[in-house]
């Protein structure tokens, strides 16, 4: 149960049109990840779902059921802000507790499903604390807590781990991806990460001023973007577009291989270039280079590539891992 | 200025304005001190010398000091009541959007500039007037008989018009607070459920009761000396609080020295009451 369609979804604010139709079916159960450059409008997409914003125009069916008209509360959905947005002057407890006191639950009830989530999220030992006594990960926690607790279709999380640090925010990472493993429910997820698009999602919707550019699993995504917008999006370090006579060639009008798709020799190949600067981070060097002609490359090497600043390279691409796009950014096979 | 050399030019450069404040507070309190313990009328210049303890022990059986003891808590706590209340409510509805809101708060703020003599008087002749008053006009539409407000109910028409005075203090004061309430938060209680009176009971009250306390700490202070409503409304007989018993002693009595006197023991309450206000309500601000 938590099956959410969109149909031809549009909002506007005034006249500034955020969502321009957008049409989506996440399956029960599914994680999926809402993801774009900032203002592509996807946390507006999940205020849509949520019931937070209205429509402008279209339909927001859950389980099948129109709830275009229905309100936040109504539509059993829970949410997680970025903020957190916690109540600051209720402890851990009655944050937790909240949605279940509003339902008008028995006390003897919410209090085993406070601690049932407690419990689920290593928190037991801060119930009765305020929320400016936790640090950023149990504040993130209690904030899962407090959408847990109501069971609901599906969890939405609005950039949940973009206010903690970088280890905190793997570690986060891999607890929310185990808590869907537990949980089975439906999870939307948005992010302007690409990494945690690609490490945690089933379904990653890539939005781009406020339309679906394309809508795949990780690895779809990765191997075939159907744009130049998606190929530039996901992957890190980001895709190397070569426009003229090695895209014409191919029969192209810009041609996008990924930094780890191409073979480096010091004495010849496709596209000369001096490196202009190495990162060597002992699993990977990541070298930086300008080729002659035809602009920056970034390129991923396994290993200790033994590279200096202004040493002169060849880089081939590897074939099968060429992308070919059309004049119109379009993906061509 | 953490050198010897720069410490010594501050305070040097700091004496003027030290100098200045403190004779400003000091002298008016020695003097009040040193009348308070003379026998001074201006209406009998052989009543003189030291007094003793006397002007004090005068000023409390007088039979006016324990009513106007009562009245003066009883005017604070009539205006922080309406204040507080209505200030909340004020700026719970001002922070939503609606057509004309700009004009609307500078409406709810202006009675802050008006002179408390001047709403004394427009509150006792135009509004709250017996004959010709606005309320009277209203109450005979109603087929009623005018209510005689500073006649029947001194104390409270006396509230009324402080009330009213200090009701945008209030209302600004809680205004700025709301518009700090996360917006986030606000869709959290949405999400769970909470419909318009829950979040008020559960967000946005518990979020004001800070600023709440600074209210009520700082109009206290200003309340416990209200005098010029009093006086303009001529309630002085049967609502005057303690600044008008000694504004009496002076003005009615000519009795300087027990008016010193009733002044002094006017401060000392003033400052048992904040001691104890600070303590009390006080402990909200920490954290």
């Amino acid at each position: 149960m938590g099956s959410i369609q969109l149909k031809s979804v549009r909002k506007a604010f005034g006249a500034v049109s955020v969502i321009n139709g957008v049409d989506l079916d996440i399956k029960n159960g599914e994680f999926a990840v809402f993801v774009g450059p900032s203002g592509c409008g996807k946390s507006t997409l999940l205020r849509l779902i949520a019931g937070l914003e209205d429509v402008t125009a279209g339909e927001v069916l859950i389980d099948g059921k129109d709830v275009t008209d229905v309100g936040p509360a109504q539509r059993g959905l829970a949410m997680v802000f970025q903020s957190y947005a916690l109540y600051p002057h209720m402890s851990v407890r009655n944050n937790i507790a909240f949605a279940l006191k509003m339902a008008g639950e028995k006390s003897d009830v919410i209090e085993r499903k406070v601690q049932k989530a407690a419990s689920t999220l290593n928190l037991t030992d801060y119930l009765d604390r305020k929320p400016r006594q936790l640090s950023g990960g149990q504040r993130q926690r209690v904030a899962i807590g407090r959408a847990i607790v109501r069971e609901p279709k599906a969890f939405l999380f609005d950039e949940p781990l973009s206010n903690l640090d970088a280890a905190l925010r793997v570690q986060m990472r891999v607890e929310i991806g185990e808590l869907h493993n537990d949980l089975k429910t439906t999870m939307i997820y948005v992010t302007h990460d690409q990494v945690e698009a690609m490490t945690m999602a089933d379904k990653i919707v890539v939005l781009d001023r406020g339309s679906v550019a394309q809508v795949g699993s990780p690895l779809e995504l990765y191997n075939r973007p159907n744009g130049l917008f998606v190929a530039g999006f996901i992957g890190s370090p980001k895709m190397n577009f070569i426009k003229g006579p090695s895209a014409a060639k191919r029969g192209a009008d810009t041609v996008g291989i990924r930094p780890e798709h191409v073979a480096i020799s010091t004495t010849a190949g496709e596209w000369p270039a001096t490196v202009r600067l190495a990162e060597h981070l002992g699993s990977d060097t990541f070298v930086h280079a300008e080729g002659d002609g035809i602009g920056p490359l970034t390129l991923r090497l396994e290993g200790e590539a033994p590279l200096k600043p202004d040493q002169r390279i060849f880089v081939t691409p590897r074939e099968p891992n060429v992308h070919k796009f059309d004049k119109n950014g379009r993906r061509i096979d | 200025m953490a050198t010897r050399q720069g410490q010594a030019l501050g305070r040097l450069a700091l004496a003027p304005s030290v100098i200045a404040l403190s004779t400003w507070s000091i002298v008016p309190l020695a003097l009040a001190i040193y009348f308070a313990f003379l026998r001074y009328r201006l209406d009998n210049p052989d009543y003189s010398g030291f007094a003793g303890w006397s002007n004090f022990y005068y000023f409390m059986i007088d039979p006016f000091f324990v009513r106007d003891l009562f009245n003066t808590f009883a005017l604070v706590f009539n205006v922080l009541a309406m204040t507080v209340i209505g200030g909340v409510l004020f700026a719970v509805l001002l922070d939503r959007p609606f057509w004309g809101r700009g004009v609307v708060r500078v409406l709810v703020i202006s009675p802050f500039f008006i002179m408390p003599t001047v709403s004394a008087l427009v509150w006792k002749n135009l509004m709250m007037h017996p004959v010709y008053g606005l309320l009277a006009e209203v109450w005979r539409w109603f087929g009623a008989k005018p209510f005689d407000w500073f006649g029947s109910a001194p104390l409270t028409s006396v509230s009324i018009v402080v009330g009213w005075q200090w009701l945008p203090f209030a209302t600004l004061i809680l205004l700025t607070a709301m518009q700090s309430l996360d917006e986030e938060q606000k869709d959290a209680a949405a999400m769970d459920g909470a419909g318009p009176l829950n979040v008020f009971r559960y967000i946005t009250l518990p979020h004001l009761m800070r600023p709440i306390t600074v209210v009520i700490l700082i109009e206290t202070i200003f309340l416990l000396n209200v005098f010029a409503e009093i006086k303009v409304t001529s309630v002085g007989g049967f609502a005057g609080n303690l600044t008008y018993l000694v504004f009496s002693q002076l003005n009615d009595a000519n009795d300087v020295g027990e008016a010193a006197a009733g002044g002094l023991i006017a401060v000392l309450l003033a400052n048992i009451v904040s001691v104890f206000l600070v303590r009390i309500v006080g402990r909200n601000l920490e954290a």
